[in-house]
């Protein structure tokens, strides 16, 4: 069977790559992670807040045109049409559809389902293609609910007066939403920011979503960080920039964080589960509301899903994209 | 069961040992009898739950769950517990039973009942609860902790010295009831009996040339090290036992050296095998460690003996304190008065300068296969555990081959999710044939590119192991070869390891199967 997508994510309607990873003439960006996102591009078609983020990110000129398309609006080239539909990742994070030929073709991005007020509602899309990722593909991952792991971490600060917790979360997405669900569960002290967070926590406020007092964790007197959360990637916390702190607690926000031999390997103290992706069961729900009957699936453990979606009797393949590490690009996850 | 799970959760993660060791101490103070003595004999390695088997675990498991499913999520996760403990598909999320209640019901559960009653707690257990639950009844808690940590926290709980922890320590059993008793002031210090119990061994430090300097060799008496196994041999009124380093008595696989015993002590030594008291290899050895029991042929073929080198009780004399000298004249004394047809001395090396010791050690490595030499402060007491600066091992400089990387495993506990177990080999021909197996032994950045190599040349993969181009060669460190029938390519390497990659080596020069003959002793 022939598909309107190849196995490289290039559309030949509308003569398009879907996440490239190196320059192209024609582009449509899903989300701003590096591993999505990345600059150079002739043309880049993504959702106005995705477009907002590379420039941040990469500069104003990163691409040599943009084509901002908003959720829900259609996009028809010669007879072909693509839209854009929310993933619920991160703030602008779209799945791609398109349509041609009398065939609908979806690719997820990263996804997942569960509420989060700093990214756009998930939105299952029905389609005869899909390509998903699996950065989470495996009976294993079965993420508790956020609130829960922020409790946690705000039991930790309690218990623990005199220190000060540091949470690696990924600059773009994880910290902003570490940072709302800390909001939500009541904590209205200022919260600290490591400098690669700055920018994109302004341009978050900017685009509307709420993050409170936030204040940079650096130039603060030792002493007065004592019970204070200061939110990091993950490299600076087990860095020497972590030293100006009073004994601090590494905490690391992370769908990884659930195999403690991994938190272990990270010298993670306290493994928060806090993850921007579908678990194994969301996965799984996902293909099947989707009406799919050819899955492909990318980014992460392909093996368990492809054997799981054969099982389920549809047509299942891994695509083998370059540019990708193993545990799903920016081990933002 | 909550409190002992948080406990483990924060022993895995922690990485301070002094907070360690606080919680530790905090959980043995609060925690009521018996379930604290519980928790002491899981964190020691005590428990032994006699039913509960990895088997029966994946049994349960796989009632559940697809098998390949389960299978992908073992390879990744690395720890079977874990991998069980994320997996299983059902949530009840009650509290589990105290730790007493849960290890009675495990200890009196029928074998055939078992998978039911562990999947019911399973269900009902939180997902870090399941792991902990796991853990116990497993016994393979793999999280860092070592019995003599949670020693530490006993004495610094209660105050009383940790090596008067560790002396009563093989006298007493779970729950520890009279322990406690003891540590909190309740009774006096438990019952020892020289006589029949195992006593915490002495353990050297490893010693590099460049020590020499700050030591002056008059201080020092020297011996070979043997390349047996480290035994201590109890003489007591009632009988004789033979316990291995880890208090493990192994007499029932060497009567012949237990029966052949004369006099009364307590005895340090190596346990080896062949006649004359001309030691065999290794692998000799390893025959006879293999049987519970011993066959009389293997005893005529490979008779045991013990080199003795240390005395800690003269009859039923405790003279660990005295000086390494005194005890040494004691230990001759003895053999004097109670002559041994399985027991000899380890011979004292005569030498005058660091250079001659160096000299010596040499020359036993290359003409009789020695693997280095023991060196004894003088006057150094006879202390459990690893002291520092009172013995030494000065190991033969290891051989090197290089070798070429056939197969690659993820690794388990903290190096799950890299390939980190290497299986390598040497030419035979035309054809690569494996010589050893070992562990990664590099920085983590070497072993994240070495994963990303391994990700890109693999050309197949049976289960969990991937098979990947012969192209990468690695300098492979080991301290002796054999033959071995169980290896194809005839060769089997003692304690290798991975010295360094050899990135710039083309695989065709890396050694030849001609060249292991050299090696083999």
């Amino acid at each position: 069977m022939s598909f309107i997508l190849d196995r490289n994510l290039y559309v030949p309607a509308l003569d398009a790559w879907i996440d490239p990873d190196g320059p192209k003439p024609r582009a449509i960006i899903t989300h701003g992670h590096a591993d999505h996102a990345r600059s150079g591009h002739g043309a880049v078609l993504a959702t106005p807040e995705t477009i907002a983020i590379m420039k941040v990110r990469y500069g104003v000129d990163c691409a040599g045109r943009f084509d901002p398309l908003r959720f829900g609006e259609v996009l028809s080239v010669d007879g072909a049409k693509v839209s854009l539909h929310p993933a619920g990742h991160i703030l602008g994070s779209a799945q791609v559809l398109v349509e041609a030929e009398g065939q609908r073709a979806l690719v997820t991005g990263d996804y997942k389902r569960l509420p989060d007020r700093t990214a756009e509602p998930y939105e299952a899309v029905a389609c005869d293609l899909m390509v998903t990722e699996a950065t989470f593909g495996l009976p294993v991952f079965q993420h508790p609910l956020p609130q829960d792991e922020i409790g946690r971490l705000l039991k930790s600060v309690a218990d623990q007066p005199e220190r000060c917790h540091l949470v690696g979360c990924y600059a773009l997405g994880k910290a902003q939403r570490v940072i709302a669900l800390l909001r939500d569960a009541g904590w209205e002290r200022p919260i600290y920011l490591h400098g690669a967070m700055i920018a994109l926590c302004a341009l978050y406020e900017e685009l509307g979503v709420g993050l409170g007092e936030l204040f940079p964790a650096t130039g603060m007197p030792k002493a007065a960080m004592a019970g204070q959360i200061v939110i990091a990637p993950p490299s600076a916390i087990r860095d020497r920039w972590s030293r100006r702190f009073p004994d601090p607690v590494v905490c690391q926000a992370s769908g990884w964080m659930s195999i403690k031999q991994r938190a272990r390997q990270a010298l993670v103290e306290l493994p928060l589960v806090i993850s921007d992706h579908c678990d194994w069961g969301e996965l799984n729900q996902s293909i099947l509301e989707s009406g799919a009957g050819t899955v492909w699936v990318t980014h992460g453990r392909e093996d368990a899903l492809v054997y799981w979606c054969r099982q389920q009797g549809l047509e299942a393949d891994p695509l083998a994209l370059p540019g990708l590490d193993d545990d799903g690009g920016e081990g933002g996850a | 069961m909550k409190r002992f799970a948080d406990l483990l959760e924060l022993l895995a993660l922690t990485p301070s040992r002094s907070r360690k060791i606080a919680a530790l101490a905090q959980y043995f103070a609060e925690v009521p009898d018996p379930d604290r003595g519980l928790a002491l004999a899981v964190l020691t390695g005590e428990l032994k739950m006699r039913n509960v088997k990895p088997a029966l675990l994946k049994q349960t498991v796989l009632a559940e769950v697809d098998e390949t499913l389960f299978a992908l999520s073992y390879d990744y996760v690395g720890d079977l517990g874990e991998t069980i403990a994320l997996i299983w598909p059902h949530h009840g999320a009650k509290d589990l039973p105290r730790l007493s209640t849960l290890v009675e019901l495990l200890n009196t559960t029928s074998k055939a009942e078992l998978p039911k009653v562990i999947g019911g707690l399973l269900t009902q257990a939180a997902i870090h609860e399941r792991w902990a639950l796991i853990k116990m009844a497993t016994g393979a808690l793999r999280i860092g902790v070592s019995a003599r940590l949670a020693k530490t926290a006993l004495s610094q709980m209660s105050g009383v010295d940790l090596q008067a922890i560790e002396e009563v320590w093989h006298g007493v059993k779970p729950p520890y009831g009279e322990l406690f008793d003891w540590l909190e002031g309740r009774s006096g210090r438990p019952e020892i009996d020289h006589g029949s119990r195992f006593h915490p061994l002495m353990l050297s430090t490893p010693i590099e040339e460049s020590d020499f300097a700050k030591l002056d060799p008059r201080d020092f008496s020297a011996e070979w090290k043997w390349d047996g196994i480290r035994v201590q041999l109890v003489l007591g009124r009632s009988g004789a036992s033979l316990f291995s380093r880890t208090g493990d008595d192994i007499a029932a696989s060497f009567p012949d050296v237990v029966e052949a015993a004369m006099g009364r002590a307590v005895l340090d030594g190596e346990l080896l095998v062949g006649h004359d008291f001309e030691p065999g290899s290794f692998n000799d050895l390893q025959q006879r460690l293999n049987r519970k029991v011993a066959a009389p042929k293997q005893m005529a073929e490979l008779p045991g003996f013990v080199r003795v080198y240390d005395m800690l009780f003269d009859e039923d004399e405790d003279i660990r304190a005295l000086a390494w000298e005194a005890r040494r004249q004691r230990l001759e004394a003895w053999f004097a008065a109670n002559p041994q047809t399985r027991m000899d001395v380890s011979e004292i090396l005569r030498f005058d300068q660091w250079a001659d010791l160096a000299a010596l050690r040499r020359q036993g490595a290359d003409e009789h296969g020695h693997e280095g030499v023991m060196i004894k402060l003088r006057t150094a007491p006879y202390v459990p555990g690893r002291p520092k600066g009172f013995w030494f091992k000065w190991k033969r400089d290891p051989n090197v081959v290089d070798a070429v990387l056939m197969y690659a495993q993820r690794g388990h506990g903290k190096r799950s999710s890299f390939y980190s177990d290497y299986t390598f080999g040497v030419w035979k021909g035309n054809e690569i044939v494996p010589i050893g197996k070992a562990y990664f032994g590099f920085t983590d950045e070497e072993l994240k590119q070495l994963d990303r190599w391994i990700r890109a040349n693999t050309i197949g993969s049976f289960g969990p192991v991937r098979e990947v181009n012969k192209e990468l060669v690695f300098e492979v460190a080991f301290d002796s070869a054999q033959r071995s029938a169980r290896h194809k390519s005839g060769v089997a390497l003692r304690f290798p390891r991975i010295n360094r990659i050899r990135w710039d080596k083309p695989a065709s020069e890396a050694a030849r199967i001609e060249d292991m003959d050299a090696f083999v002793g």
